[in-house]
C-alpha cells in the first residue's frame, strides 16, 4: 500500500515478494517485536517516492519537457498535451538517469488517498481458492516426503535403531536415516513415511528434562521469584501470585521445510523469520559456505513466533544430504506440539500499596522458564549468539525485551517490575506478546481489585490513574461502545482491561457467561486502539481479533502441561485453542486516528485482552483467578511417547 | 498395488496405493492437489476437510479405497472458472483469512453447512469445529452470514 501510494499505482499492480536470506542486510530482515510496519514505513515510502521521481525525470527527458509540468495516474506518467508513458516503459532509462544526489520527501500524509484505508489482503483470493502456495505446496523436483521419528522426552538422543532394515524395506520407503533430533524416514508419499517411522523400533538415550514435571518447574519458578519488600503491619496493600502454563504457539501449518543438498551446493525452502540465522546454520551444518546455501522465505501457515526458528530447515538440509534426494520434511501434529516450540511458564508477585485513595508503589517480580532468542534478532551480532550455549548473551536480550515492552501505564507512584529466567533445557521461543501476555495481564487482575479495594469503578479506576488522554481515550470508547455496567444475568459479568506497547495502545472489554465456570464463553468483545497511524485499518483489526482469540484462549483453556520431560498435549483435541463455539458472537473494534508515527500492532492485542477476559471470569464467578488457563484439567487421554 | 478410480472435482482420476492410504496423501503427494492441507492427520483440526459425495469429510482420515466411484470435492473444484462460490466471494468480502492455511477447510466446512442448511443459525455455525489459529472466528462467522443471505 505504502508503494502503490507513492507511486500513484493501483494496488493489484504492486507485488511483494519474500526475499531470500541476505546476510548483507545485518539487523534488517527479521519478522518480529512487531516492527514489520515501524521498521518499513520510512524506508518504503522514500524509496518509492525516489522511483517516482526518476521515473518522471526519465519522461521529462523523453519528452523535452520540465519535470514539474507531469503528473502521474495510474502508473503512468502524463504530460500537459495528453501524452502518456507508462512507468514499465521508463523504468530503463530512469534507472540510468544520473540525478546527482536527488532529494525526495515522501507525499504529505494528508495527500494520502490509499493508505489509512480499509484495504483486502492483495493475496486473499488465492487464499480461499487453495492457490497460495506454502512450503509443502511447492514442486520441487524429486523431492521426497519426509517425517522424523523423535525421542520420547524433550532432547532425547537416538541411541540404536534396532529395525532400520525391516522399515526400508516397507511399502514406499525410500531411506531411514539417523540425524541428531531423531531417524527421519524419506518415502513416496507422507502417509508411507508416518508408516514407516511407527513403525520404527528405537533405543533412545535421555533427555535434557526427563525428570521434571509441571510441580518440579513450579517450584523452580517460584523460587526463582524475588521477594516482595517488607512492609510495615499498617501498610494497606493488594496483592497476588500468579502462575501461566506454558502454551504451544501451534501453527496450522507444522514445522516444514525442503531442501536440496548437493556436494557443492544447497536450496532451502521453509517459513522463517529470520532467514539470515537459518542460512548460517544450514552451511554450518551441512559443510558449505553461507554463500552456496540458497534459503528462500515462503509465505508460512501461521507463526505467532514459532518461525523464528528453523529447526525444521536444518533437519531437511541434513537428510537431504545424508540422503543424497531432496526432500520434503514435515512435522507430525503431536511432535510439533511436544517437541515443538513454547511460550515459557511464568510465577508472578504482583503487590500494590495504597493509602488514601493513592496508589503508593506497584511492584511486579516476574520469574520465567528462560525464552531462547538465540535465533538471533536477525543482526550479525546476536546472529553469532545462536552458536552460543543458552544463558550467554540471551540474558541481555531478554531482559532488554522485557524492559521495553512491560511498562507500567499507570501512575503507581514508585513501580518497579522485574524478570528473573531460570535456564531449563526445554524448546521455548517468543509467543505473541512475549512477556507482556503473562505480565500485564497479572497485573490488569491486580488493577481490578485494587480498584474494588478503594471502592472505585475499574473503569473510572483506571481513568484516574492512566499517564495520557491517548491512553483514556481508547477505554472512554470501548466504555461507551460496550455499554460498560449494563446489567447482565447471574454467572455473567463484563470486564475490561487496557495494555501500551511499542508506542501504540488498546482497550479490550469482554463480556462472559461463566453460568458453568467450567465451561464460560466470552460472548462479546469491544476493543480499541491507537496505534498511531494507521496504513490498513482492515489489517489492523484483523491482528486485534486475532489477539482477542489467543487471549481467550490462554486464560481460560489451552495450556500444555509438562509431565515427566515431555508435554503432554499432542494435538488440538488436548491443547484448546479456541473454537468457532468459543468465540464471541459479537465483536466490535474500533480504529482511533493517532499520531503520525505508525506503532506497533502485531502483539498489541493480546495482554489487554488476556486482562479483560480474567477479570470478567473473576467478576463472573466471584472468583479470584491466578493460575492460567483457569479451566487446565487433563480431560484427555494422552497419545503415547 | 491396488489401484483406486474416482473423480476429483468432475475429473475421473487413478491411483495406485494401498488401500489404507489416508485420502489427503492421494490427493498432494500423488496428485498434486494441495487445497487440502495437513494440519493432525486425526480428524481434530479439520484443515484437509473436502467433501465426498457432497458431504464434508476429512481426507486424513478416510482411506482412499473408500473414495473408489466416488466424487471428491477439494476447494480447488469450488469455483467454476473465475467465478468464485458465494462463499469464497464472502472470504473476500470480509477479508477473513490471516496465514490462510486453514482457510480451505474452513471454506469447505461452511460450503457443506449451507447446503445443510439455507439459513444457518448462531448455533449452527458453532458446530464448525475447524481450527482457526489466528483466531479469524468472528470473520468466518460474518462471511458464511454475508454468503448464506446471498445464496437464498
Amino acid at each position: 500500500m505504502l508503494v502503490a501510494e507513492e507511486l500513484d499505482t493501483p494496488l493489484d499492480r504492486v507485488r511483494v515478494q519474500l526475499d531470500d536470506a541476505r546476510p548483507e542486510l545485518l539487523f534488517n530482515q527479521l519478522t518480529g517485536s512487531s516492527n514489520s510496519v515501524r521498521s518499513l514505513y520510512d524506508p518504503v515510502r522514500h524509496t518509492a517516492a525516489a522511483a517516482r521521481a526518476r521515473i518522471v525525470r526519465a519522461a521529462a527527458k523523453q519528452w523535452g519537457l520540465g519535470a514539474s509540468n507531469l503528473t502521474v495516474r495510474q502508473g503512468a506518467v502524463v504530460a500537459p498535451d495528453g501524452r502518456t508513458a507508462s512507468y514499465g516503459s521508463l523504468s530503463a532509462a530512469a534507472a540510468a538517469l544520473d540525478l546527482g544526489s536527488l532529494v525526495v520527501t515522501p507525499k504529505k500524509e494528508s495527500e494520502h488517498t490509499l493508505v489509512g484505508k480499509p484495504t483486502s489482503r492483495i493475496d486473499a483470493r488465492a487464499l480461499v481458492t487453495g492457490r497460495q502456495v506454502f512450503t509443502l505446496d511447492l514442486d520441487v523436483p524429486g523431492a521426497k516426503p519426509c517425517m522424523v521419528r523423535r525421542p520420547p522426552t524433550i532432547n532425547g538422543t537416538v541411541k540404536s535403531v534396532n529395525n532400520g532394515a525391516a522399515v526400508r524395506a516397507m511399502p514406499g520407503v525410500l531411506d531411514v536415516i539417523t540425524i541428531d533430533t531423531g531417524v527421519a524416514v524419506v518415502a513416496e508419499t507422507f502417509g508411507q513415511a508416518l508408516d514407516g517411522k511407527e513403525a520404527l523400533d528405537v533405543t533412545w538415550g535421555a533427555g535434557t528434562v526427563d525428570a521434571l514435571s509441571d510441580g518440579g518447574i513450579k517450584t523452580k519458578l517460584k523460587a526463582a521469584t524475588p521477594s516482595l519488600d517488607v512492609l510495615g503491619l499498617l501498610v494497606k496493600k493488594v496483592e497476588g501470585e500468579f502462575d501461566f502454563a506454558f502454551a504451544s504457539h501451534a501453527p496450522l501449518e507444522t514445522n516444514s521445510a525442503v531442501a536440496d543438498v548437493r556436494e557443492d551446493r544447497a536450496e532451502v525452502w521453509s517459513g522463517l523469520k529470520s532467514p539470515i540465522v537459518a542460512q548460517a546454520a544450514i552451511a554450518k551444518a551441512v559443510g558449505l559456505p553461507v554463500s552456496k546455501v540458497k534459503v528462500h522465505v515462503v509465505q508460512s501457515g501461521g507463526s505467532f513466533g514459532r518461525r523464528l526458528f528453523y529447526d525444521a530447515a536444518l533437519e531437511a538440509a541434513v537428510v537431504s544430504k545424508k540422503s543424497g534426494r531432496p526432500v520434503r520434511l514435515m512435522w507430525s501434529r503431536f511432535d510439533d506440539m511436544r517437541h515443538g516450540r513454547m511460550r515459557p511458564a511464568t510465577h508472578h508477585r504482583v503487590r500494590a500499596t495504597y493509602e488514601a485513595g493513592q496508589v503508593l508503589t506497584f511492584q511486579h517480580q516476574v520469574a520465567a522458564v528462560e525464552t531462547d532468542f538465540r535465533h538471533g534478532l536477525g543482526d550479525a551480532i546476536t546472529a553469532a549468539a545462536a552458536g552460543l550455549p543458552s544463558g550467554i548473551g540471551n540474558a541481555i536480550l531478554a531482559q532488554t525485551l522485557f524492559l521495553t515492552t512491560v511498562k507500567s501505564p499507570y501512575n503507581f507512584g514508585v513501580t518497579t517490575q522485574t524478570l528473573t529466567e531460570v535456564p531449563i533445557k526445554m524448546h521455548t521461543g517468543s509467543w505473541r506478546s512475549v512477556y507482556s501476555a503473562n505480565t500485564r495481564g497479572a497485573e490488569e487482575i491486580i488493577v481490578d481489585e485494587l480498584a474494588a479495594k478503594l471502592g472505585k469503578d475499574p473503569v473510572l479506576f483506571r481513568r484516574e490513574f492512566l499517564k495520557t488522554a491517548r491512553q483514556r481515550a481508547v477505554l472512554d470508547k470501548v466504555t461507551a461502545e460496550g455499554d460498560w455496567g449494563r446489567d447482565l444475568p447471574a454467572g455473567w459479568a463484563q470486564g475490561v482491561a487496557f495494555h501500551d506497547e511499542y508506542k501504540a495502545c488498546t482497550a479490550c472489554l469482554v463480556e462472559i457467561d461463566a453460568t458453568d465456570p467450567k465451561k464460560p464463553r466470552v460472548t462479546k468483545a469491544v476493543i480499541a486502539a491507537d496505534v498511531g497511524r494507521v496504513i490498513n485499518p482492515r489489517g489492523l483489526e484483523a491482528q486485534l481479533l486475532g489477539g482477542l482469540t489467543d487471549a481467550i484462549s490462554t486464560t481460560l483453556r489451552a495450556g500444555l502441561h509438562i509431565d515427566e520431560g515431555l508435554p503432554l498435549e499432542g494435538s488440538y483435541s488436548q491443547f484448546h485453542y479456541a473454537r468457532q463455539k468459543d468465540s464471541p458472537r459479537d465483536v466490535n473494534i474500533f480504529v482511533i486516528e493517532g499520531a503520525d508515527e505508525p506503532g506497533g500492532a502485531g502483539e498489541l492485542g493480546v495482554p489487554a485482552a488476556v486482562g479483560a477476559v480474567a477479570n470478567a471470569y473473576a467478576r463472573a464467578t466471584g472468583t479470584k483467578p491466578r493460575s492460567f488457563p483457569v479451566n487446565f484439567d487433563v480431560d484427555f487421554t494422552p497419545f503415547p511417547r | 498395488m491396488p489401484s483406486h478410480t474416482f473423480t476429483v472435482n468432475g475429473e475421473t482420476v487413478t491411483v495406485d496405493a494401498p488401500d489404507d492410504l489416508p485420502l489427503l496423501w492421494a490427493l498432494r503427494d500423488l496428485l498434486g492437489i494441495r487445497g487440502p492441507k495437513y494440519g493432525c492427520g486425526i480428524d481434530v483440526c479439520k484443515a484437509c476437510t473436502s467433501h465426498l459425495d457432497g458431504e464434508a469429510v476429512r481426507p486424513c482420515v478416510v482411506p482412499v479405497a473408500e473414495a473408489a466411484g466416488r466424487e471428491v470435492t477439494t476447494v480447488e473444484g469450488l469455483a467454476d472458472g473465475d467465478e468464485l462460490h458465494p462463499v469464497q466471494e464472502a472470504w473476500l468480502e470480509q477479508d477473513v483469512a490471516q496465514c490462510g492455511y486453514c482457510q480451505p477447510g474452513q471454506i469447505m466446512a461452511a460450503v457443506a453447512l449451507l447446503k445443510r442448511t439455507r439459513n444457518p443459525t448462531d448455533a449452527d455455525i458453532d458446530e464448525i469445529a475447524n481450527v482457526c489459529r489466528c483466531g479469524t472466528y468472528f470473520r468466518i462467522r460474518e462471511a458464511i452470514k454475508s454468503a448464506a443471505a446471498k445464496m437464498a
